[in-house]
């Protein structure tokens, strides 16, 4: 990586440079004065930059070379599927018959675009195993809420209003919670055994008549399944209360297991993980919804129907939720997913779950005697370490981490879940080869023997990036959220 | 099986499982229970070929109309603008497209630094103090600043002009039954928000009164004549705004307003059916503490070089859990580096006269269609929308411009039940004179 500072664009800028090529003003020119009301015309230009189309370039070419993304190299980072993004979605997504159509035009003049979903929500509802799909949500997070706020408005609708009270495992990711509250409900947290699966009795102990779901991953976020999911969904059942799998994990067991025959009423994927969606350096994601036929008619509105060959969207639906979304989703995201499951087929995704738990599994056997493996069984997509053993020796797992970073490897996911101390939570998915495994594993084993011979190398890492370790409280302390031109 | 994404060999699955202490994969899904396992292969398509694929879906493509084979005159939110070639050349650098949220911040300076600008940038434009990295799109970004107003006032009533997009109303009406908030509409008065109903409703219960600049008729409500209103009520001045027209038109930072919140679509992102686009979210430094989302500051390394990470996070999900007051986590961060190279290549210059190039050629279509005989609807200071009367239905009107290779306004019918034929056109500098004169043309065709 480039070790010198990038200026920022605002630094580089030069009165009188331009970067665009505007169409022609070919009608007469007015006064905005004369037109707009008195003080609504702008007085003061936006101090935007000002550059050249090289300049430009050189200047992204020179930031994207300080950045690591999938393409430039393993990127095991935790609950986050960082797998291959194929090159094909990208262009099937830039078609122009996908990209500059307008989601208010005619729906004679976009058929392609709504077979497209159409058929993407059939897809979806097999590999979930639900009754319905709405392909509205933007994100996971987003998802979850609406998912939500179905559940709330069904036990409304049966007059149950109740149930104030969503409950979550104590591993689970942070949207989790935060979803809960933004729908209005209440937390509570169901704990962990000692086999990192959730509690029943604990789960019995929090359960009641003001239980609206029960919100779960699984595998969880240890990497494991759920065995006992089918009593978990009879206890949830039987208070009347919902069940919600967030399928962020669902990379680990498409083909294996379906949500909808777990006993789940309301899945919510992430498109931009198992279905490679590129991350993008944090979005667009999309979380499309699936539902069982109880709450179908709380579905986001519109939903796509197809009558006599023709594709509509359906406003008529009284009970449902409302927009979550203006217009439709994600929609360019979601033709990224359809272009991946219909490169991958049946046989496809089945590969993917099978080589996913493979790749975790050997490389969670082949790291448990230099870390802490603090459960001790077959693991699905991925797994998670505990620096236990190295935090005694003076060295941490964020410092283990940076070190990962003088290897060119973007490090695990590291201090989640929260029931694991010091954790590193690892998700090599299925487009890694063993050769890649195996490298990061060395690097893993040699940093371990560097805490026990060498620790400073170690807490002093990462020593080949563009920066070294950054003032984070100076940041949040006295917080520069924008530049500013020196005076 | 053999995929061109799938590395793994007979041989490496062989010395895998051996590793592992396994006879086949199979053994490690045996704790998925019997009851629960899917047996066999899920009822979907069956894989095809790079070239068969993209073959059909290019011609699934080509059943769509778009506008670049179109001229459109369709606007409503989303819109048909120039977008710098380069732009797409940057966001298709894979180092930016397959990094993750930037975590490490030591392996992410290019996406941290691209943010810190995109910030600076939404920061400039709309005259607020402080941007943050993205939202999901205007509509769920009005949703979030009405969150943020009802939390930060304890107050329970949003006030949301009719003027506002439509389906952003919606959208703000599905998050505020999540917190209990009660949304009512401020009714219209010729097209722009009627202040005299604003100032009946206002009460001290009043966490936010949402206004859109320019509003969905295309319209420039006067903020300077609401902001008092608004403030002497105790309520959050919460301003929805295309951030190209404020290239043009004095932004809201600069007219009292608390939050801006909008999309930055208009600057590089294809229109793409209505999303991914890139909702942006500003505020005053008073409410820095309250944003939504991720923020990117400056700070320092062990060096002392200057560097960049993601900030202040004690707000967010991860961090907060059921206390946080937004469940964002994914936001739209390429597209937020669309817009910045888009709003760099625009830069001072380009984005005033990109503006500037909307109003006057929707002020030449105005003329050409009053002078056709139309009626506007409403004749008020405009951005790059107008409100025309029809004398049909605006459906037919569209069927006809599309004979002609033109893909007509937005049947305004469908949201408001008074403006039943009435479209609301735009046009963007996109539109040259003879495509505006053949629209003319075409609606006066069907007119007669």
């Amino acid at each position: 990586m480039h070790k010198d500072n990038q200026p920022l664009i605002f630094e580089m800028t030069k009165e009188g440079r331009v970067g665009y090529s505007l169409p022609e003003l070919d009608v007469p020119e007015i006064d905005l004065a004369d037109l707009l009301p008195e003080g609504l015309v702008r007085d003061e230009a936006a101090d935007l930059p000002e550059v050249s189309e090289l300049d430009i370039m050189r200047h992204y070419t020179a930031l994207s070379k300080r950045n690591h993304g999938v393409d430039s190299g393993f990127y095991p980072l935790g609950s986050c599927t960082m797998k291959y993004n194929p090159k094909i979605n990208e262009s099937v997504a830039r078609y122009s018959g996908f990209a500059n159509i307008h989601p208010l035009q005619d729906e004679s003049t976009v058929q392609g675009a709504m077979e497209l979903m159409y058929d993407l929500q059939e897809h979806l509802k097999e590999i979930t195993g639900m009754d319905e799909v709405t392909l509205q949500p933007a994100a996971g997070a987003h998802g979850e809420w609406t998912g939500l706020m179905m559940i709330r408005a069904f036990h409304e609708a049966n007059g149950d209003t109740k149930r104030t009270k969503v409950i979550v495992p104590d591993s689970a990711h942070g949207t989790n919670p935060a979803s809960a509250t933004v729908a209005g409900f209440e937390t509570v947290t169901v704990k962990s055994n000692e086999h990192g699966l959730v509690d029943l009795e604990d789960l019995k102990r929090v359960v009641g008549e003001d239980t609206a779901a029960l919100m779960l991953t699984n595998p969880n976020t240890l990497g494991l399944f759920e065995e006992q999911i089918l009593e978990m969904a009879a206890i949830i059942h039987e208070v009347g209360g919902k069940l919600y799998y967030d399928g962020a994990n669902l990379n680990a067991v498409m083909s294996k297991a379906r949500p909808g025959d777990m006993g789940f009423d309301v899945v919510h994927l992430n498109l931009h993980k198992t279905f490679t969606g590129p991350h993008g350096g944090g979005g667009p994601g999309s979380g499309p919804v699936g539902v069982n036929k109880d709450l179908l008619p709380f579905l986001p509105k519109p939903i796509l129907v197809k009558k006599d060959g023709v594709f509509a969207f359906d406003y008529d639906r009284p009970q449902s939720i409302g927009r979550v979304k203006p217009f439709y989703g994600n929609f360019g995201i979601n033709v990224r997913a359809y272009t991946y499951i219909r490169s991958m087929g049946p046989d496809g995704l089945k590969a993917v779950t099978e080589y996913a738990v493979l790749n975790a599994n050997y490389m969670m056997r082949r790291l448990q005697e230099h870390f802490d493996l603090p459960y001790d069984r077959h693991c699905k997509h991925e797994f998670v370490l505990s620096g236990r053993r190295q935090k005694k020796l003076g060295v941490r797992t964020l410092d283990m981490a940076k070190r990962l970073l003088d290897f060119g490897y973007h490090p695990p996911t590291i201090y989640f879940p929260l029931n694991v101390e010091e954790g590193m939570m690892i998700e090599p998915t299925e487009t890694e080869s063993k050769e890649t495994l195996d490298a990061f594993i060395d690097a893993m084993i040699q940093i371990a023997r560097e805490v026990e011979e060498n620790p400073e190398i170690v807490q002093d890492a990462p020593h080949t990036t563009v920066i070294k370790r950054l003032d984070e409280t100076k940041a949040a302390r006295k917080p520069v959220l924008r530049y500013h031109k020196a005076e | 099986m053999k995929h061109r994404y799938l590395p793994m060999t007979p041989q490496d699955e062989k010395a895998m499982l051996d590793t592992i202490g396994i006879q086949s994969i199979d053994e490690l899904f045996a704790d998925i229970p019997e009851k629960v396992r899917f047996k066999g292969e899920y009822n979907i398509k069956p894989a095809k070929s790079e070239s068969s694929l993209t073959k059909e879906l290019s011609q699934l493509a080509a059943k769509n109309a778009d506008s670049n084979t179109y001229a459109s005159f369709l606007g409503a939110g989303v819109y048909d603008h120039y977008k710098p070639i380069i732009v797409d050349h940057v966001i298709s650098r894979s180092e930016f497209y397959t990094a993750y949220t930037p975590y490490q911040p030591e392996i992410s300076q290019g996406e941290l630094q691209a943010i810190f600008e995109f910030q600076t940038m939404i920061s400039e434009l709309t005259g607020m103090e402080i941007a943050n990295s993205s939202m999901y799109d205007g509509g769920t970004s009005l949703a979030e600043a009405g969150m943020l107003a009802a939390g930060h006032t304890r107050r329970k009533k949003i006030l949301v002009s009719r003027a506002v997009h439509p389906e952003s109303r919606d959208v703000v009406r599905s998050y505020a039954l999540g917190q209990s908030i009660a949304v009512e509409e401020i009714p219209l008065k010729d097209g722009h928000t009627d202040l005299d109903a604003l100032k009946e409703m206002i009460d001290d219960n009043t966490a936010a009164v949402m206004i859109q600049y320019p509003n969905f008729f295309g319209q420039v409500e006067n903020l300077k004549e609401i902001e008092p209103i608004v403030h002497e009520a105790g309520a959050l001045f919460t301003v929805s705004s295309n951030p190209l027209a404020l290239g043009a038109l004095t932004p809201p930072g600069k007219l009292g307003a608390d939050i801006t919140v909008g999309d930055a679509q208009p600057f590089g992102i294809p229109e793409a059916f209505g999303g991914p686009h890139c909702g942006y979210f500003a505020v005053t430094k008073a409410l820095m503490r309250k944003v939504p989302g991720r923020l990117v500051g400056e700070t320092t390394d062990e060096d002392g070089r200057r560097g960049f990470v993601l900030t202040l996070q004690a707000r967010e999900q991860h961090i907060r859990r059921d206390k946080a007051t937004s469940n964002i986590c994914s936001n739209q961060a390429l597209n937020a580096l669309a817009a910045s190279v888009a709003m760099t290549a625009l830069g001072k210059e380009g984005t005033k006269e990109m503006a500037v190039q909307n109003i006057t050629k929707t002020y030449y279509m105005k003329q050409q269609l009053k002078a056709a005989g139309f009626e506007i609807a409403f004749d008020g200071a405009h951005f790059n929308e107008i409100v025309v009367k029809t004398d049909s239905p605006v459906k037919e009107l569209n069927a006809s411009l599309l004979q002609k290779g033109m893909i007509g306004g937005y049947d305004l019918g469908l949201s408001y039940d008074e403006f039943d034929n009435h479209m609301l056109i735009a046009v963007t500098e996109q539109r040259t004179k003879e495509e505006i004169d053949a629209f003319v043309q075409e609606m006066g065709a069907t007119h007669a």
